[in-house]
């Protein structure tokens, strides 16, 4: 595509979109054959339409009618593809059955693509809808002016503008030649439609892709084939920063289809998104490459994390919440208020390290060209993924092209391009384009682990059972410690995760976090540290409620407080950080917390089935700015739980496509399912134990519940998270599920552990 | 020379016996909806039909291919309209999709056996199949769906 008239103006600089610089302009298509993509399939970007207007670079429309819009964020199961674009269309007014989607490259143009954080649909979805709003006026503005009628007298519907008082109708695709020509408007005069306008949103909409990822035609990170590919498979030293005394090539060279066999940079402290290091087998096929590293005789230098050691590491943790830690949050005086306590309740949890396992393990192919690089990866971060490739070949980034292809499944893992970086530089090594593929137990083995943690709570009661004091001590590695040296104590936005902006309606409160190095990669799984907070604290009311003798709903409700609006001051924090989101627009509202655990205890009928000897358990927590209450019924089979029921009621505000929403709460529960019960990575002379699915074990179809409830709160409320919020209450509310099965506290995950 | 007729089309394979279906369909063939999750049998996405019979690609030599017939599920249905297929889009059971090749291919060897089957049997037959995301129990409606029952 030859662009002829260039960036008129930076119009979602404007907006502020992450303060890049956004480009809209008018492009033509030459006429030419259409290119074809390495995988066969014809390029969208390269049809032979005469004329094409561009509404860089999201929406397109050509001269037929026919509109393409780019989903710039990563397709990982969340559903974004089949929400964001159809929202864009909605506010254009385009017929979705005339749009096709195109997966956009990592480019600032696109603002922020990392798709982290939950927060595709929450940061974006204002921003996305004036874009297509503009290129709406854009349309409206051309015909108007053609038709020689007042803009406010046309409307944009069923693909074409429209003038009621005359009846004149123009397509889409004749309209976009004349929008073409039309100045763009200020961002200030962008009026958004009102919502009730929007036809395709909050309700269910179809899944777009789900047609080819049930015919084996969706392409992942593995799946693009290149002429003349080879194929990496890298022994990787078995602990962090250990590296490569020795190695014997010839064992491998020896095997048929094996090309080369070399040794891959060693990384230096901080880990970042450094590779780790190793010796590659590049081979013709996978098999070969796979046959060749197992052949492979590799002595290694373990280096200083070798000592590191999982049970030892334990006690570590909980000495560190056993002595007073940095203070991060407080209010009143606690240490008074526990020594004036009738009673006083305390315990300790502890939750092991935890490793993605996406079903697809990571894989890249990188095509180095000399003074360029391609890229083809199921990545959340293209924008990182290019930057990273570009430090490690030392390219300018701008001759560096990351495609997204879809993920697998990433969970956080895919935010980390390291994989991609070993691509790059194995394809530079190789003079071919080279994908590198995991194996499952690259994958379990060489991750960026969720942290493991220690949380220590000991609470005080007045002579009535009321709550007047409550400690909190946690220590866990922090996800720093991976991006900078020296870290011993955690981040702020880490310990907001739950230690500093969880709801308490206690009048003494004081959290503390101590000391923990790390001595493996650190990194964000899924709801981060919610898993380990909600886990501790949903435990720990829990046991308050058993003390007092009271329902745990009732002890949950008291704990959270009244329905109020907190500000920092009320939580005990100079500060709160509220997922980078503002307070006022964002506020941690008891009320809607009050509401899911009432919801979710209603649908449950929590009060008569506790009654007729049902076992349920029940937890609350609030995270990516959603509120989530889940309640777990749990039969014992054999001396082990099994969840025949769950409830869950989600308040994420508006909701753009229910649907994709329902099935993030359903992977939720089955994703937390697995954690609670299996879920445990352990290490011993700084290696890794476990190495595959028999030994890091998920939830299989038997274990999930044949009755699963999900509710979305209905709310007018700007939306909140989806992916993630649905996660961190599910393995309190089974724990405490098990606690009314057995009596049996379990204070540490996995579950089987202790059963 | 091993020769296996692959979706339909009899094909001569020039290839190590010993190479594992898995990467024979996808390296040699460019048959990439087959995927591979773990390499040792334990997570069911790279599973095929073998004469009719699930088998996972993953372990399996090509050797043991010889003569007989594979279906992938390039090959399950020529349009993507398989009952299970059709159920699948209808249910929006994908999610990243990445196991769902895998599970469609486990549940269509059970509906020819057991075209009515419970959940108790769709647990069985699917035990093997992981799925990351947690889209089972959609898969469990869908089969159901695609079954009738
Ligand atoms: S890849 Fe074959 S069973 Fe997992
Ligand atoms: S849909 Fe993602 S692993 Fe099953």
């Amino acid at each position: 595509m030859a662009r002829i008239s260039l960036v008129r103006r930076s119009f979602l600089q404007a907006l502020g979109l992450g303060g890049a610089a956004f480009a809209l302009g008018i492009e033509h298509a030459e006429a030419g054959p259409p290119k074809a993509k390495p995988n066969g399939k014809v390029d969208p970007d390269a049809s032979t339409l005469a004329a094409v207007w561009v509404h860089h670079p999201f929406i397109a429309i050509a001269a037929n009618g026919a509109v393409t819009i780019a989903s710039h964020r990563a397709e990982m199961g969340q559903g974004v593809r089949s929400t964001l674009p159809v929202l864009m269309a909605d506010e254009l007014g385009a017929d979705m059955k005339q749009v096709s989607l195109r997966q956009a490259d990592g480019d600032e143009a696109y603002g922020d693509q990392s798709t982290d954080g939950s927060t595709s649909v929450r940061s974006h979805y204002e921003d996305l809808r004036k874009i297509a709003a503009t290129a709406r006026m854009m349309l409206i503005a051309g015909v108007a002016k053609k038709w020689k009628v007042e803009p406010s007298t046309c409307v944009a519907t069923h693909h074409a503008i429209n003038h009621p008082p005359s009846k004149r109708s123009m397509s889409f695709g004749e309209a976009s030649l004349l929008a073409a020509t039309m100045p763009v408007p200020d961002v200030k005069t962008v009026e958004l439609r009102p919502e009730s306008e929007l036809t395709s949103l909050f309700r269910d909409l179809p899944h777009l892709d789900a047609f080819d990822m049930s015919t084996g035609r969706a392409q992942y990170g593995a799946d693009i084939r290149l002429p003349g590919m080879l194929v990496a498979v890298i022994a990787r030293p078995p602990v962090v920063f250990g590296k490569v005394k020795s190695f014997d090539p010839a064992p491998a060279l020896a095997i048929k289809g094996v090309r080369k066999v070399v040794e891959m940079p060693a990384p230096k402290p901080p880990c970042h998104f450094q590779p780790l290091g190793g010796v590659a087998v590049i081979a013709e096929n996978t098999w070969s490459a796979m046959r060749g590293r197992r052949a492979l005789e590799i002595k290694w230098d373990d280096g200083d994390n070798r000592t590191y050691d999982s049970i030892a590491y334990r006690e570590t943790l909980l000495a560190s919440v056993r002595a007073k830690g940095e203070v991060v949050r407080k209010l009143g005086d606690v240490d008074a208020a526990l020594a004036a306590a009738k009673k006083k309740v305390e315990a300790e949890y502890v939750l092991p390290h935890l490793a993605h396992a996406p079903m697809e393990p990571p894989a890249c192919l990188a095509h180095f060209k000399g003074d360029s690089c391609e890229v083809w990866a199921p990545t959340q971060e293209p924008q990182d993924a290019r930057d990273e490739v570009a430090k490690a070949l030392g390219l300018d980034k701008k001759k560096v092209t990351v495609h997204m292809t879809f993920l697998g499944g990433a969970f956080g893992r895919k935010a980390k391009p390291d994989f991609i970086v070993e691509a790059a530089l194995l394809s530079k090594m190789a003079g071919a384009p080279v994908r590198v593929q995991w194996t499952r137990e690259d994958d379990i083995r060489h991750g960026y682990y969720h942290s493991t943690c220690a949380h220590r709570f000991s609470a005080g009661m007045d002579a009535t059972g009321k709550v007047t004091a409550w400690l909190h001590r946690c220590a866990f590695p922090s996800i720093s410690s991976t991006f900078a040296n020296g870290v011993t104590h955690a981040g702020a936005g880490e310990l907001q995760q739950g230690t500093t902006d969880f709801p308490l309606a206690v009048p003494n409160f004081r959290m503390e976090n101590g000391e923990a190095k790390a001595h493996v990669r650190i990194g964000w799984l899924r709801s981060v540290h919610n898993i380990n907070y909600a886990f501790a604290a949903g435990s720990f009311i829990d046991e308050l409620a058993v003390a007092r003798a009271a329902d745990p709903r009732d002890m949950l409700l008291e704990i959270v407080g009244p329905a109020r609006v907190l500000s920092a001051a009320d939580l005990g924090v100079a500060k709160a950080s509220n997922y980078g989101a503002p307070l006022d627009k964002h506020p941690i509202d008891t009320a809607r917390l009050r509401r899911v655990i009432e919801r979710v205890t209603e649908l449950a009928d929590w009060t008569s089935a506790r009654k007729s000897g049902r076992f349920l358990g029940l937890a609350a927590h609030r995270s990516f700015l959603s509120y989530v209450a889940v309640v777990m019924s749990v039969v014992m089979d054999g001396g082990k739980p099994r969840v025949d029921e769950a409830w869950i009621v989600a308040d994420a505000g508006k909701v753009l496509n229910h649907d994709r929403a329902r099935a993030q709460m359903e992977g939720a529960i089955i994703f937390g399912i697995g954690l609670a019960m299996h879920g445990a990575i352990t290490m011993k002379n700084g290696a890794v134990e476990q190495g595959n699915f028999r030994d890091y074990r998920i939830a299989r179809i038997g274990e999930v519940p044949s009755k699963l409830h999900i509710e979305l709160v209905k709310s007018d409320r700007p939306p909140g998270g989806i992916g993630e919020p649905g996660l961190p209450p599910v393995a309190p509310a089974l724990a405490n599920a098990v606690f009314a099965a057995t009596g049996k506290r379990i204070r540490e995950l996995p579950l089987m552990k202790s059963l | 020379m091993i020769t296996v007729t692959i979706n339909g089309k009899p094909q001569d394979l020039d290839v190590d016996p010993e190479m594992p279906i898995l990467w024979v369909l996808r390296d040699v063939l460019g048959l990439t909806g087959t995927k591979f999750g773990c390499g040792e049998a334990l997570c069911g996405a790279c599973t095929v039909h073998l004469d009719g019979d699930v088998i996972r690609s993953c372990v399996t030599p090509i050797r043991h291919a010889d003569g007989k017939k594979l279906t992938t599920i390039e090959g399950l249905s020529e349009a993507g309209d398989h009952p299970l297929q059709k159920a699948w889009v209808e249910l929006g059971v994908p999610q990243c999709g990445y196991c769902q090749s895998g599970q469609i291919m486990s549940a269509a060897a059970l509906l020819v056996k057991k075209p009515k089957p419970t959940d108790q049997e769709i647990d069985q037959s699917l035990a093997g199949n992981l799925c990351r995301c947690g889209t089972y129990i959609r898969i469990r409606a869908a089969v159901k769906k695609a079954a009738g029952v």
